[in-house]
């Protein structure tokens, strides 16, 4: 009698992971609308093309050749070997073995399984570059002092989960290779093994009894490990695998010099000047500028959850890499930081924040990082998602200057300037043609 | 030197085609002062109908956006939008990245819209259209590099337009280790021209600088009076004789104007 025991358990586990996952990515979804609104829903087909050729097609990746390359490996393994998943979850509810060997003829299923192979010993060997460049090359932009601690641990840890993932895979193929050849149960002989066939003399000598428990361990750790990193997405930096997708679709089109101009203080500007043209009922004045998260609009908020702190926008920083406070990932890191914070806090008092005596600027982001900032848009540009660090740290200067009046002391020298004498120095606007006249 | 004002055309019943916004550094600071002076003889030696607002003329409110004091900058904003649309500006040429992005980007939200020119693109269509005509011979197989201004090239794109210049001019154009779209800032963007850099351990303008010197170019050139500024600080603090000219200023020596 086939026992429909594991197939109970594997359907269980599916559902407690794949709804685990769901009911995390439902709160992610809630957080990131707390965020200020912002129109991103224009030129849809623009945004499109953006978003295959940026995320899809990870054009801007591959300006950093040697990371670039070796992402798409591990980026199109990742896709790819997916296939092979669907086989497996088939297989885990229905009882079936390599269903798909029976739906696709011999040739497409022998290369499906041999490229799955291949794809997955070079993902292996990408993934180890991956650590050495992190533990023993030890390029600067992964070691920097927001790298320290969980983001440091969450890196490797997502390079340890890829090798463990593709071991399993390629041994519980080695394994079933064997039972193929022996002829076990319904063990038919199914696939082609370019890689794992060289892992077969590790099992070869042991009793085919223990081979089959060895390739259900196999199977089941695989296929486990698998769901607990779907569910270890949501808590890491690894978001970014989904999050790039509606990060570039809702990325700024805009020429990157142009800063919004504030609705809100328009408003007031125009009922100096042309009080006719204001809007009169602007009863609920906002607060100018951002000092916490939930003064961002959502795609900053989304920006935060999709930054998989590759550092390329802080090591194209002219203050970073001059040894200025600034890093642009960090400040999309303590976004995120603060957010989480920020929402546990809503989560906990029924959907209402209360003041927990914590902000993002100064507790997260200090003046000095923002204070440091060129505005060039290095960043933004390095940015192989289209993040926009640039936009937090112009919307936390607005309220330093707007709300705090706290602005660097320089600064107050030439805005006095500017309102005074119409130029940042202090020369009077009568002088305007004096160069005419000089020789 | 003779140059056109707005308001007196105006009184005498002409509308320029174009205006020339100089700007805060063009009109006041010494170096820039150089550019502008540049700039209006390559119009004039053009034809080409303009006019500056003089008195008129104030700060676009681009250093007080950055930063962050939204007031200052939309007061300004509205004060010269109101201005430039009561003389009917159409077209406008500035020598300044920052007049040229904040009058592009940020003016047609506040009410006004016209079409702003750099003036290396400009030089460049006047070029091209041969409405000025290049000798060359001066600047022949000189080493030049070019800086690209964050507010020209990242902010809006503009890559070619002065490169396409230096190479008329006969010149050997060589470019920084990080230069176009990855081009490394001045360190004078975002008000940072108006205060002390924060605490680091190099200023940016020495860093850029020092690219500059591994290319090896006898001439630095430049098309934003702030990158100016700190190019040329920058090479007076490494004690470089490398001369760090704007491409209005290039054309100028070059033809002799």
């Amino acid at each position: 009698m086939i026992s429909i025991l594991p197939n109970i358990i594997f359907t269980f586990l599916l559902i407690i992971s794949v709804g685990f996952f769901s009911l995390n990515i439902r709160k992610l979804i809630k957080v990131i609308k707390l965020g200020k609104a912002v129109d991103r829903f224009d030129n849809p087909s623009k945004r499109l093309s953006n978003m295959i050729m940026i995320a899809l097609g990870q054009s801007k990746m591959v300006n950093k050749p040697i990371s670039g390359i070796l992402h798409l490996i591990v980026y199109i393994g990742f896709i790819i070997i997916n296939i092979e998943v669907l086989e497996i979850i088939i297989d885990g509810i229905t009882g079936s073995h390599r269903f798909f060997s029976k739906i696709f003829n011999t040739y497409i299923y022998n290369f499906l399984i041999a490229s799955f192979e291949i794809l997955a010993l070079l993902v292996l060997i990408s993934v180890i570059v991956f650590w050495s460049r992190r533990n023993i090359v030890k390029i600067k932009r992964f070691l920097s002092a927001e790298m320290k601690g969980w983001p440091k641990f969450d890196a490797d840890n997502i390079l340890y989960f890829e090798v463990i993932l593709m071991l399993l895979f390629l041994s519980m193929n080695a394994t079933d290779l064997i039972l193929q050849e022996r002829n076990y149960d319904n063990y038919y002989s199914a696939g082609s093994f370019p890689i794992s066939t060289f892992l077969v003399p590790l099992f070869d000598s042991l009793s085919t009894s223990s081979v089959y428990y060895l390739e259900r361990i196999f199977w089941w750790s695989h296929i486990i490990g698998i769901f607990f990193f779907l569910n270890y997405l949501y808590y890491s930096k690894h978001l970014h695998i989904l999050l790039a997708f509606p990060n570039t679709y809702f990325a700024n089109m805009e020429d990157k010099g142009k800063f919004n101009v504030l609705e809100s203080v328009k408003n007031e500007v125009l009922l100096m000047f042309y009080p006719e043209k204001a809007s009169q009922n602007n009863q609920n004045i906002d607060k100018f500028g951002a000092s916490d998260v939930l003064d961002l609009n959502w795609v900053q908020l989304m920006n935060a959850y999709s930054c998989t702190e590759c550092g390329r926008c802080s090591s194209e920083c002219p203050a970073n890499m001059t040894g200025k406070k600034l890093s642009p990932r960090k400040i999309m890191m303590d976004t995120r930081d603060r957010l989480e914070k920020v929402s546990k806090n809503i989560a906990k008092n029924k959907g209402k924040f209360i003041d927990d005596g914590d902000r993002l600027l100064d507790n997260y982001i200090s003046k000095e990082e923002l204070w440091a900032c060129t505005s060039c848009n290095a960043c933004v540009e390095a940015c192989p998602i289209n993040i926009d660090p640039l936009s937090i740290i112009m919307d936390m200067r607005q309220y330093l200057i707007m709300e705090e009046s706290s602005a660097h002391p320089d600064l107050n020298n030439m805005m006095n300037n500017i309102e005074n004498n119409g130029a940042p120095w202090p020369y009077n606007q009568q002088d305007r043609e004096l160069w005419i006249q000089e020789t | 030197m003779k140059v056109p004002i707005l308001s007196e055309l105006k009184s005498r019943g002409e509308s320029p085609e174009y205006l020339f916004w100089i700007g805060c550094a063009g009109s006041f600071d010494d170096r820039s002062k150089k550019v502008t002076k540049a700039f209006i003889k390559i119009l004039n030696k053009a034809n080409i109908s303009y006019a500056i607002l003089g008195k008129e003329e104030s700060c676009t409110g681009d250093p007080a956006k950055r930063s962050g004091n939204e007031f200052l900058f939309q007061m300004k904003a509205i004060s010269n939008i109101e201005i430039l649309n009561s003389y009917d500006i159409k077209n406008v040429i500035t020598t300044c990245p920052h007049c040229f992005n904040t009058i592009k980007n940020e003016y047609p939200d506040l009410g006004g819209n016209y079409n702003v020119i750099h003036h290396t693109t400009f030089i460049n269509n006047l070029i091209k259209d041969n409405k000025i005509t290049i000798s060359g011979g001066f600047y022949k197989g000189k080493k030049i590099t070019y800086h690209d201004p964050c507010y020209l090239g990242r902010a809006n794109g503009i890559y070619e337009a002065p490169r396409e210049v230096i190479e008329k001019l006969d010149a050997e154009l060589v470019e920084m280790k990080s230069c176009k779209s990855k081009s490394l800032c001045c360190g004078a963007g975002g008000a940072q021209m108006f205060k002390e850099p924060e605490k680091g351990n190099e200023d940016i303008n020495i860093k850029r600088s020092e690219e500059a010197i591994k290319t090896d170019s006898k001439i630095v050139a430049v098309s934003c009076p702030f990158c100016n500024t700190m190019m040329s600080d920058g090479m007076t603090s490494k004690q470089k004789d490398i001369d760090v000219l704007d491409i209005a200023q290039m054309i100028e020596k070059a033809e002799d104007l």
